[in-house]
């Protein structure tokens, strides 16, 4: 069953077609990758579904419902959650306070529980505390949990938004660049940890990733955008040997 | 209790006193728009203004009980906190500060042609309601319940907000609306405080709420450290104590507070203690729990 589904999704930004008619069908529980060549509409495609942009047109449908239009927070709210291609954390809050904020689309306390520290809020605060705490193992940054955010290697960076992503208790996971800038066994750590918590949390993963080596190993299925426009999707041993990709992107091996 | 204490301490001093605690409960309201939430607002005075006033004229013309006026004052500055948050919070920076300087002096040429409220003249014979013992018990309330909350879901989407918008927005953060909370909660503080200066004064003119107010009171959570409770205190009281202990120097004194300003933001560049958490003063001094951290 598709968890999320693009139908003739196009975006113009002032006469640019950034997006053009692209169609998409994401699998629950897969790992989907979206590949292509800078400037093919990637990033757009994400920022699409997590509500930073309204598409021009087209509809975006996720879990049977329409979505295009919805502000990212509401979104959020839903279990769509994401990472940042160029990483954006809560740089001067603690590793821990970073995964706790994620907690908020799917935390109720409000201004009044929160002052006064009524017996809901702080039952919820145990659990968040908790939960916090066991996602910080999970991304193995636990020991580092009161260092500021902005105190982190970069690899940990991407670990520590994966972590407050993850918060959301999601059921659509997007990743952007995840891979970037790390070295060969970050990569490693990097698509074992994927495919680890895809099992564990039930969760449907949509990359966009420029190491062909990692999206190869770790999608069960891929989409290859150009221009704007989705020149192939299908399962990644398709993908690979499809001649129109190896052209536009592969390039041609000697 | 304010008789009691006004046998043993100087008067002086206990004026001081009373204005450093209204001045922590407006400067923590204030600390929570622009420290915490990031949203820079150079207009504390107008919210201030609005709650005095309310209060005041409550008081004077209409013979409401001081608990009332203070509660009205309070809710009217938060409902303009509101109205000018919710058109306005989609600014930023610069932007927003001019906004909000343009609605300070709005509000102060509203009270200078404002015929229950004394027009330039001012309102006097304000009931003295407030002492020592009550601006204290509200300031230290008022930290308690603003550590709790700074500490909590919302609190920490304040911080998220001044951090990163857009990551605070993919976490299910609605922004604007967290952002027009920040706004009234910290003109409610500021409501609430300028109750408190109308009732401790027993005389309000417009000028006492000018633009160089908000400057003032900018400049306390500034040089405290944004975002930081205990630093919002400290620059509250050395800025409300500084222009006093400059009386030395008499006629220098502005200079030498400026210079004091300035020396401040060149060796605490994050303010006073802005980048100082009590984790790290543990960590310093104590060693305790804490992993060393190879550096």
């Amino acid at each position: 069953m598709a968890i999320l589904s693009l139908e003739g999704v196009s975006q113009e930004f002032g006469g640019l077609l950034a997006l053009d008619q692209v169609r998409l069908e994401v699998e629950a529980g897969k790992v989907f990758g979206i590949i292509g060549p800078n400037g093919a509409g990637k990033t757009t495609l994400f920022n699409i579904i997590t509500g930073i942009y309204t598409p021009s047109s087209g509809q975006v449908i996720y879990k049977e419902k329409a979505i295009n239009g919805l502000p990212p927070y509401e979104l959020a709210r839903l279990g769509i959650a994401r990472t940042f291609q160029n990483i954006r954390l809560f740089n001067k809050l603690s590793v821990l306070d970073n995964v706790k904020v994620g907690f908020h689309g799917v935390t109720k306390a409000g201004f009044f529980g929160s002052m006064l520290g009524l017996p809901g809020e702080r039952r919820e605060e145990k659990a968040i505390s908790k939960r916090a705490h066991e996602l910080l193992e999970m991304v193995g940054l636990d020991d580092k949990k009161m260092e500021y955010a902005d105190s982190l290697a970069y690899g940990e960076q991407r670990r520590l938004e994966i972590a407050r992503a993850l918060a959301l208790n999601p059921s659509l996971l997007l990743l952007d660049e995840p891979a970037a800038g790390m070295n060969a066994s970050e990569k490693l750590n990097l698509m074992s940890f994927i495919e680890e918590i895809r099992d564990h949390e039930d969760l449907t993963i949509l990359l966009v990733e420029h190491d062909m080596n990692v999206v190869m190993n770790i999608c069960d299925q891929i989409a290859v955008l150009d221009y704007g426009r989705k020149i192939a999707d299908g399962p990644t041993e398709e993908v690979k040997n499809d001649p129109r990709v190896i052209q536009s992107y592969l390039g041609v091996e000697a | 209790m304010d008789a009691l204490l006004s046998q043993y301490i100087d008067a002086y001093y206990l004026h001081l006193m009373v204005l450093i605690g209204i001045n922590i409960i407006l400067v923590l309201g204030l600390n929570i728009i622009t420290g915490v939430t990031g949203q820079l607002s150079m207009g504390h005075a107008g919210f201030m203004s609005i709650g005095a006033y309310t209060a005041a004229i409550m008081s004077v013309h209409l013979a409401f009980p001081f608990w009332a006026s203070l509660l009205a004052g309070a809710t009217a500055a938060a409902a303009f906190g509101f109205l000018l948050g919710l058109p306005t919070l989609r600014l930023e920076g610069d932007y927003l500060a001019m906004v909000t300087i343009g609605f300070a002096e709005i509000v102060r040429v509203f009270f200078l042609n404002f015929e229950p409220g004394g027009k330039a003249v001012g309102l006097s014979g304000i009931p003295e309601h407030t002492g020592f013992t009550l601006v204290w018990t509200m300031a230290l309330l008022i930290i308690v319940l603003n550590a709790k909350l700074l500490n909590s879901r919302i609190g920490r989407s304040f911080y998220a907000i001044r951090e990163n918008e857009i990551a605070a927005e993919a976490a299910g953060i609605n922004t604007t609306r967290l952002k027009v909370l920040a706004f009234m909660i910290g003109a409610s503080l500021a409501g609430l405080g300028g109750g408190l200066y109308a009732h401790y004064m027993t005389y309000i003119a417009p000028q006492d709420f000018g633009f160089m107010k908000s400057i003032e009171l900018l400049n306390m959570v500034v040089l405290g450290g944004m975002g930081s409770i205990p630093g919002a205190i400290l620059g509250t009281i050395v800025l409300t104590l500084a222009p006093e202990m400059l009386r030395i120097v008499a006629e220098y004194r502005l200079l030498f507070y400026g210079a004091l300003l300035v020396l401040l933001m060149i060796f605490r560049p994050n303010g006073l203690l802005g980048d100082i958490r009590w984790y790290d003063f543990k960590k310093r001094w104590f060693n305790k729990g804490v992993k060393t951290w190879p550096s």
